[in-house]
């Protein structure tokens, strides 16, 4: 066997590929962090494709690790458009509290239900809302 | 409007923890249209209205041991430097402009989700999928 030169030569491979993974996870987060405060969301629709394809992460680390993420993204937003004085508190609380509770029985849900059906309903909704922010 | 508005908050983190998708889709147009905030005001406030379900989120994700810490992390400061870029885009853009491109960003996220839903995917995509976005032969040969 040899044991020892394998040993160094992953250790070599996982010391460049981590560095090569830091330019690249910063990368996502640049680009994360622009269409985040662009449009007001979280950016997990870019993160975790993101993760997936550049990174190699699996779907759920890629959606574990994305959520996380949001968590300085979002709050980095926040800042930066509190200093510029357009944030509302009171709206804020008023709709992020409710959803905390509702994500939770969301995640419980998607357990139970099959959400073919209940997704592409989801889709249409969505698509009817742009519509309305359209005219 | 105020208990409409809390209602909505409620089915839209129900709805992101359903499909995988964040609130801020539902929650902008829900303080654009309910509460008659301004498309920038909207986008600012749905940032911080997140946060909670996020880190709820993320709490759960982590029991699971999905949560790759030094990666979020990493992914998180980058994220900063591109944050001002965001908002002084948003800023500079007319509010017609960037409710209607919001407009097009919610036709986007409602066609990916048909296909996720046509091609019967599970609402976490498998490992499986990692192999597919490397190409059809990639890992299959």
């Amino acid at each position: 066997m040899k044991r020892p030169s394998r040993q160094s030569r992953l250790g070599l491979l996982n010391g460049v590929a981590s560095d090569a993974s830091v330019v690249r996870l910063l990368g996502i987060g640049l680009v994360a962090g622009v269409f985040s405060a662009l449009f007001g969301v979280g950016g997990g629709i870019i993160i975790v494709p993101l993760l997936v394809a550049v990174v190699g992460f699996d779907g759920r680390r890629a959606t574990g690790t994305s959520l996380a993420a949001i968590g300085i993204t979002a709050g980095a937003g926040a800042v930066a458009y509190g200093l510029h004085g357009d944030l509302k508190i009171g709206s804020a609380a008023l709709i992020g509290l409710p959803a905390a509770l509702g994500a939770v029985a969301g995640v419980t849900l998607q357990q139970r239900l099959q959400t073919r059906t209940l997704t592409i309903g989801f889709s249409l909704f969505l698509t009817a809302v742009g519509i309305r922010l359209l005219v | 409007m105020e208990i409409l508005a809390a209602l909505l908050g409620l089915l839209g983190g129900i709805l992101a923890g359903l499909f995988g998708v964040g609130g801020g889709i539902l929650f902008v147009p829900t303080l654009v249209l309910v509460l008659g905030l301004t498309q920038v005001h909207a986008e600012a406030t749905s940032l911080l209205a997140i946060l909670p379900a996020v880190v709820a989120g993320a709490w759960r994700q982590q029991r699971y041991g999905n949560v790759d810490w030094r990666a979020a992390l990493i992914v998180g400061l980058g994220s900063i430097a591109g944050v001002e870029g965001g908002v002084e885009l948003a800023k500079a853009l007319s509010e017609d402009v960037l409710r209607r491109l919001f407009a097009v960003f919610m036709f986007v996220v409602a066609a990916s989700l048909a296909w996720r839903a046509f091609r019967a995917q599970p609402a976490y995509p498998s490992d499986d999928d990692s192999d597919r976005s490397r190409g059809p032969s990639f890992r299959r040969v």
